[in-house]
């Protein structure tokens, strides 16, 4: 993510996913990302890996990620195409995995109950805006070294570049 | 006790809400290893910053069941041959949540991070321990540190005493029940009173490694004189336990009083969907497991043995008994209980998690049913997507496994 902003369909789910559905148990010897990318949300809707497009996004309910630490669930997302996750709420250790992965996500209570599925979501991070296509939603933005690291693509790029 | 372990940890005075650079007692990994040390290689450090402080063994898949699994463990041991990190034990321990303090590497007071979300597990000694996706482990074991936002703590009194043949899976099944998955999210929980006080440390375990179910991001049991005769029979280093203050301050509290609990079953496909057995009482089942880092222990053997003790279990019935470690396996052949389990009609495996996450050592085919004294009931989670995995205590497991249908362990 570059410019701070992204515009993707709307993939939308309830409370509670969580990280087995995400990406199943079966599937934790796996280590290449991209391998792990094939079977994300497997438990939860199998058509979304073959229907999602690069640049989409997952809006969701309550409690998103929850369940097992596994990292892998926020790397199959991202490799997916995922380019944000905007929930009513996060479990933390996902959380963590999230911006770790450098996958953005935002907490908003408010946007599950104003959108569809498939349509088209509009977000600024950086003005920390989210635009339904009816609306303007306000919504606090991620700290700036947050923000920072996941613009560099996870904890790691961004070690790296601050070790130099 | 949460603000006291991680002020110590990071060297300054930390309420809740306060953001801490702590340092790093004891680290866990297990199979995931191989994706720490992947990513601990990119960071681009040679060395681990302490070859003392991480723990790795192997259970989530062992002995290795694909070729991929294997790949990956011998990853672990060429990493681990490398830096020359001491605690590593392959697969021959058991559950890591299990084997942790059986090894001597918990001691009240620290600050346990594991790759593993149960590692809420260790807050039954008196620790705040807290799991952590593999990249927050690769910096620790880059740096020794982690930072951390010391959490708000919801206190959980516990009165009563357990009815007969209920235990304290069925307590946090309930507790789950009422505050659901995410009402302690971010939250350390710290659980008191009589109840806690008279229970074994095998009860306690069940409970802090439960509480993650309801998001809590450690969960903690103050030590006492239990906690500090386990503990010193293991560990011989200096540790400093704490606990809280009599006017701690609290976001909140619960009371709960067990003289009226009744065995709970959590059903799919939520650990929060818990009903009271007589709900769900007669619903058939295909296969029963007993064991993991929830109820794998001794104790818990025990029970179910003595439900089981000279009877055979429904000819319709797979039962799978998993002892927690080898340790726990020893003793348990040692006692002739693994001997009441296989006359049962029960099958005994190894130590390790089994078919709990979904690896291997039975999965559930579609329309099948588990009953299981594990953690996690989410869909597909051991098995195909259209199984279904009730969670219970040991003693339900065992006398559902008995009847081949999910049954009052009280009778």
């Amino acid at each position: 993510m570059n410019s701070g902003k992204i515009r993707g369909k709307v993939w939308k789910y309830g409370d509670n996913v969580n990280t087995d559905v995400i990406f199943p148990g079966r599937y934790l010897h796996l280590v290449d990302p991209r391998e792990m990318a094939k079977h994300a949300m497997e438990h939860l809707d199998p058509n979304f890996v073959k229907n999602m497009k690069k640049g989409d996004v997952i809006v969701a309910g309550r409690n998103f990620g929850c369940g097992s630490s596994r990292e892998q669930a926020a790397i199959c997302l991202k490799y997916a195409g995922i380019s944000a996750i905007v929930a009513e709420s996060f479990a933390r250790i996902f959380y963590r995995n999230a911006i770790n992965s450098g996958l953005p996500i935002l907490v908003c209570s408010v946007l599950p109950d104003k959108v569809e599925q498939g349509q088209i979501l509009e977000i600024d991070f950086e003005a920390g805006e989210i635009y339904t296509g009816k609306e303007k939603i306000r919504v606090p933005g991620l700290p700036e070294h947050i923000m920072q690291i996941i613009k560099d693509g996870g904890i790691i790029p961004h070690i790296r570049k601050q070790r130099g | 006790m949460s603000e006291k372990i991680l002020s110590r940890t990071s060297g300054r005075e930390a309420e809740a809400g306060d953001i801490v650079d702590a340092r790093v007692d004891i680290a866990m990994s297990h199979d995931n290893a191989v994706l720490v040390s992947k990513v601990f290689k990119e960071i681009g450090v040679e060395k681990v910053w302490d070859k003392e402080k991480i723990v790795i063994l192997f259970d989530h898949r062992v002995p290795a069941n694909t070729v991929e699994t294997a790949k990956g463990h011998k990853k672990v041991r060429e990493f681990v041959k490398a830096q020359g990190i001491k605690n590593f034990y392959n697969i021959r321990v058991g559950v890591c949540h299990q084997v942790l303090s059986e090894l001597g590497h918990v001691r009240p007071g620290e600050l346990i991070v594991g790759t593993d979300s149960h590692t809420t597990t260790h807050g039954a000694f008196g620790t705040f321990s807290t799991g952590i996706g593999v990249s927050d482990m690769a910096a620790v074991w880059a740096t020794g540190n982690l930072w951390l936002r010391v959490p708000e703590t919801i206190k959980m009194t516990v009165e009563g005493g357990f009815p007969e043949k209920v235990m304290s899976k069925d307590l946090i099944l309930h507790i789950i029940g009422e505050v659901k998955s995410d009402g302690a999210n971010y939250k350390a929980v710290e659980f008191s009173g009589p109840t806690i006080d008279e229970m074994s440390i095998a009860s306690r375990m069940t409970i802090t490694n439960m509480s993650m179910e309801m998001g809590a991001k450690a969960a903690l049991i103050a030590p006492d004189e239990k906690t500090l005769e386990y503990i010193k029979k293991r560990s011989k280093r200096e540790f400093h336990p704490v606990s809280s203050d009599t006017d701690a301050e609290y976001e909140c509290e619960y009371v709960f009083d067990v003289i009226d609990l009744e065995p709970q079953v959590a059903c799919p496909h939520s650990v929060d969907n818990v009903k009271v057995i007589d709900e769900v009482e007669g619903i058939t089942i295909d296969q029963a497991v007993l064991g993991s880092c929830t109820n794998g222990r001794l104790e818990d053997l025990e029970v179910a043995a003595k439900i089981l003790d000279g009877k055979r279990i429904s000819i319709d019935v797979r039962m799978i008994v998993i002892p927690s470690s080898w340790e726990v396996y020893l003793e348990a052949m040692n006692l002739g209980i693994l001997k009441t389990f296989i006359e049962a009609g029960a099958i005994i495996v190894n130590a390790g998690c089994g078919p709990c996450l979904g690896a291997h050592e039975g999965i559930l085919a579609a329309g099948e049913r588990c009953i299981a004294s594990t953690n996690r009931n989410f869909q597909g989670r051991m098995g195909d997507t259209k199984s279904e995995v009730y969670l219970a205590s040991p003693a339900t497991v065992a006398s559902s496994a008995l009847m081949g249908e999910i049954t009052d362990p009280r009778g």
